[in-house]
């Protein structure tokens, strides 16, 4: 009966271990980039998409005939969506891997638990999520949008092209969210927006009970004025509070939601037929009209087998960290860290809308920033296309960080240096 | 102030006029203007189409709302669509003719947004408000209502002029009440306006009174301010009502995801920690019998969740049954070493729905009768939720029948409370262990049904509840069915009546912090089984 028992045990301790899988072959003229992705745990659902991605952009690259005359290797590890595991993970990768750069994270807090991994071993990450910004470090590459690049403009759309005067700032409460609304709700008073018609209101993780909250929306949306929710809703919250927006008869038209954490895959769980005309704010959607998209499109279905799998926003921005990574370190004929940092300031590589991105001094890109409406089929119909817009790392909008400016060109290499005082070394990291 | 504005409009709309000159008033030349025009230009046009007041131009709008609009490539002329096979058929805008089949690739679609969205619900308002078909007039007084006009306020006093239905007409009075507030109208007739619309109430009044309470005459302020406050204060005792009742449907569904865990954990004392995922199971179930329904039999789509019931039970009972027999029955009287296998086996579990299905969520369809809303006097209750509460309700009442009154249930409450007597009197027990396992299984598994129509339909589905589940058992007194019920309310009601006031987050600590002062008071929940067996 122990003996059972401990089977038992071994064995979930045994599925539980296996979650480091190394690429088929491993032979000594390869380059090894990481791939640091959950495949298990809560931000699996996000996450798996990412790994797919990188390994088919691996794939693309080796038949081009790999980088530097060496064949690419994914090594993927699996950190469970546990923010310290993935500094473990990081480690293993650089230091027992040798990797030469590593794509991943999804979450804010994993992000900042692996930042000093990659400072101390002096490695490159590159995070291919939006996020909230004031960050901005020496070893990291943010290829996701930063809020300049998608909150500020989805704002600027509503009150615009549809008047919007009221707003409700909904939001799950953890770092995003809150960054992200107190960089809006400063934005929008200074666009003269009063302090009563703002409602901020936040909600814990994977919450599912949405009546009251959209009862209140509604409420506060009954003053008279055009009235919009702006949601950093995250992840498995989305799904329920639409459906209750749907069911509570809460139409686009009357109360539209724009939302920054709302792509194709989120949707690909919802009728979205109750929700067409709600918006979403990227840097791509699967619906561009570019033949460079088209052709993303195509060897996506064809690398996954599945010609329903859709595209999204930080597959586009994994896109073009990894051709960012590959075209610097073709250009520093090296993958070593310090020549590759040096190389790519500067590198523009072609986005997925048609244009092109450049790796700025700050080490954000250039992009434009699209505003989707969803439609019938869980595709977004753009209705808003800006041109390209450079990632703002300290927001202009918030006190502690507008005399903040980050520059890795020698011989400033400071991620932090406040203009005011003419010093490096203000707040954040 | 309203004259200056009408005056602008016109002058706006006689440049536009100018500016397709060529399109006139006739609705097919307006209709492939569309064709090329950007946003402002569309907005410009539909005013024009509705200006034209030809009533067979609506279908084109309809689907023009709906995206259904687009123009052929080649010479910009604008139709309807319909999908037919590998081809799009087109249909004349205006005669509602055929106009042949072409491929999708040579049309563009013709964009549209909310904007333009709420111009064609106005134009479509005062175009159906004669409408030989009552629902359709009672939805153009509607869409009069939500958006009103002064321009519109001539249609609709005409059409209500020939009402003859009285429901209609008490819309259509409201529709003109909204339309007069905004038009240059009379005093006399604002001041009924207003009166009007405080007897429609409800957040819709108050929106609409709202909206014009900076723009009113000065002399109608008083009237406007009462109107706003007598709206607001019988909204007010509606609100504790309706979060009563959103307490009821939290309650219900924590009852739900609980109600099998008190059967597990509270009769037979295994903490199951592969709960949720019998939970989950039960929501993949369902997936599976839509998906099949789907394909095979798309008719029957209503009846999807009926017959999903029964098979979500019988999977989730028959992997609880395999689990017992496999696990659990080694680890009777071992509840660290129970926790933690089956904690491994929910793991297990979880990784393995990741594998066959992916991480992403399904799409589970919400059938005809479980969408949408109705108002219940100053309360809006959704569908779902009323069924869900009848559901969970239901469960309970059967599963006390069973427990109370079948023979099934009367061995297992033998069992738990004295084994070895029950074992001497010819019961054998390892068989009511097991089915006891697997029944509470069942019931989370049908719990799933229900719960794949509010929430996401994923791996982490369970996760999400067996933190509560046990919360209430644990509040509500393990060992009892009752006890279960009211904690689940309680705790429901408890958590909407805070969530006002102190908001999602803080509401949840509170009723935490709550709950564990509780249970130091009464360490046995509310309902504390007294007798022999306890004390074993």
């Amino acid at each position: 009966m122990t003996l059972k028992a401990k089977l038992g045990g071994a064995l979930i301790a045994a599925i539980m271990s296996t979650t480091a899988f190394h690429g088929a072959f491993a032979a000594e003229d390869t380059i090894k980039i990481g791939v640091l992705h959950s495949l298990s745990g809560t931000m699996a659902i996000s996450e798996t998409t990412l790994k797919d991605a990188m390994l088919m952009l691996v794939e693309e690259q080796n038949k081009k005939g790999g980088v530097l005359g060496k064949k690419l290797e994914a090594v993927v590890v699996d950190p469970a969506s546990d923010w310290p595991l993935f500094a473990e993970k990081a480690r293993q990768l650089i230091s027992k891997d040798k990797v030469a750069a590593v794509f991943g994270c999804w979450t804010s807090s994993s992000r900042k638990s692996v930042l000093p991994v990659f400072e101390e071993l002096n490695s490159i990450l590159f995070y291919p999520v939006q996020y909230e910004g004031e960050e901005s470090s020496r070893n990291i590459f943010y290829t996701g949008a930063a809020p300049n690049q998608q909150a500020i403009p989805a704002v600027d759309y509503l009150m615009k092209n549809e008047g919007v005067q009221r707003w409700v700032l909904e939001g799950t409460d953890y770092v995003y969210p809150q960054t992200t609304n107190k960089i809006l709700k400063a934005y929008l008073m200074s666009k003269g927006v009063k302090a009563e018609d703002i409602m901020v209101n936040y909600t814990p993780f994977g919450f599912s009970d949405w009546q009251t909250e959209v009862s209140k929306i509604k409420a506060f949306g009954s003053a008279g004025k055009k009235t919009a929710v702006v949601s950093t809703i995250n992840g498995d919250a989305n799904v329920p509070f639409y459906k209750e927006l749907a069911n509570q008869g809460i139409k686009a038209e009357d109360i539209p939601v724009v939302a920054f954490s709302v792509g194709e895959e989120e949707l690909a769980g919802i009728d979205t037929k109750p929700l067409v005309g709600h918006l979403a704010a990227w840097n791509y959607f699967q619906s561009v009209d570019a033949p460079i998209n088209a052709e993303f499109i195509k060897t996506w279905h064809a690398f996954t087998k599945n010609d329903k799998r859709v595209t999204n926003d930080p597959m586009e921005a994994a896109y073009i960290g990894f051709n960012a990574w590959v075209k610097a370190v073709e250009a520093a004929g090296t993958t070593e860290t310090d020549k590759v940092l040096d190389s790519i300031i500067g590198v523009s590589v072609p986005n997925l809308s048609g244009g092109t991105s450049t790796v700025m001094p700050n080490h954000h890109i250039t992009k434009p920033v699209l505003i989707g409406e969803i439609q019938a089929n869980g595709q977004f119909e753009i209705v808003q296309q800006t041109p390209s817009v450079v990632g703002d790392e300290w927001s202009d909008y918030l006190p502690d960080s507008k005399d903040l400016i980050s520059d890795w060109r020698k011989p400033m290499s400071c991620g932090n240096f406040n203009v005011a005082t003419g010093k490096c070394g203000g707040k954040g990291s | 102030m309203f004259k200056r504005l009408f005056t602008l409009t016109l002058l706006l709309m006689s440049l536009a006029a100018t500016s397709f000159a060529q399109s006139g008033s006739d609705p097919k030349a307006l209709f492939n203007a569309l064709g090329k025009a950007d946003f402002k230009q569309t907005e410009e046009l539909i005013g024009q189409l509705a200006a034209t007041g030809d009533p067979r131009i609506v279908p084109a709008l309809e689907a023009f709302a709906e995206g259904e609009l687009y123009a052929r490539k080649s010479d910009s002329a604008v139709f309807i669509t319909k999908a037919a096979g590998t081809n799009v058929a087109l249909i004349d805008p205006v005669t509602g003719a055929a106009a042949g089949e072409v491929p999708k690739a040579q049309l563009n679609k013709l964009k549209i947004n909310n904007n333009l969205r709420r111009v064609i619900r106005s134009a479509l308002g005062g175009l159906t408000l004669l409408s030989p078909d009552k629902a359709v007039r009672m939805a153009a007084a509607d869409a009069v209502l939500k958006s009103p006009s002064a321009e519109n306020l001539e249609l609709v006093e005409a059409a209500l002029a020939k009402e003859t239905d009285a429901a209609v007409k008490v819309r259509m009075e409201e529709a003109r009440a909204a339309s007069v507030l905004i038009s240059d109208r009379v005093i006399d007739q604002k001041k009924q306006a207003i009166d009007t619309i405080a007897n429609l109430g409800g957040r819709d009044g108050i929106s609409i009174l709202m909206s014009v309470s900076s723009s009113i005459d000065p002399a109608l302020k008083g009237d406007l301010d009462m109107a706003i406050t007598k709206i607001e204060n019988s909204l007010k005792l509606w609100e504790v009502a309706q979060n009563v009742w959103y307490g009821m449907s939290l309650g219900s569904v924590l009852l739900l995801a609980a109600i099998g865990l008190a059967i597990t954990f509270g009769v037979m004392g295994i903490i199951n920690m592969a709960h949720g995922e019998m939970v989950m199971l039960g929501a993949y179930s369902t997936f599976m019998v839509q998906e099949l329904i789907r394909t095979h039999a798309p008719q029957l789509f209503d009846w999807s969740l009926a017959i999903a019931l029964p098979v979500a039970f019988l999977v989730t009972a028959g992997v609880g049954l395999v689990i017992e027999r496999g696990v659990i029955r080694f680890l009777y009287g071992r509840p660290l070493e129970t926790l933690l296998a089956t904690w491994g086996v929910s793991l297990i579990l979880q990784q393995l729905v990741r594998s066959i299905f992916g991480p992403t969520n399904q799409e589970v369809g919400n059938p005809s009768w479980m969408s949408g809303a109705f108002a219940l006097g100053g309360l809006q209750i959704t569908w779902n939720r009323l069924w869900i509460v009848a559901f969970s309700l239901s469960i309970f009442i059967g599963l006390l029948i069973v427990m109370k009154r079948s023979a099934f249930g009367l061995q297992m409450r033998a069992v738990t409370q004295n084994r070895r007597m029950a074992s001497s009197m010819g019961i054998r027990t390892p068989w009511v262990d097991a089915f006891t396992f697997a029944l509470g299984s069942g019931i989370a598994g049908i719990a799933g049904v229900a719960l794949s129509q509010i929430d996401n339909v994923s791996p982490n589905l369970g996760q999400s509840y067996i933190i509560d589940s046990f919360m209430v058992v644990v509040f509500g007194g393990v060992g009892n069915l009752w006890g279960t019920l009211v904690g689940a309310l309680s705790l429901g009601i408890l958590n909407k009546l805070l969530e006002p006031w102190t908001g999602a987050v803080l509401g949840k600590i509170l009723v935490l912090v709550l709950i564990i002062l509780f249970i130091q008071k009464r360490p046995r929940g509310l309902f504390a089984l007294k007798g022999r067996a306890v004390e074993a």
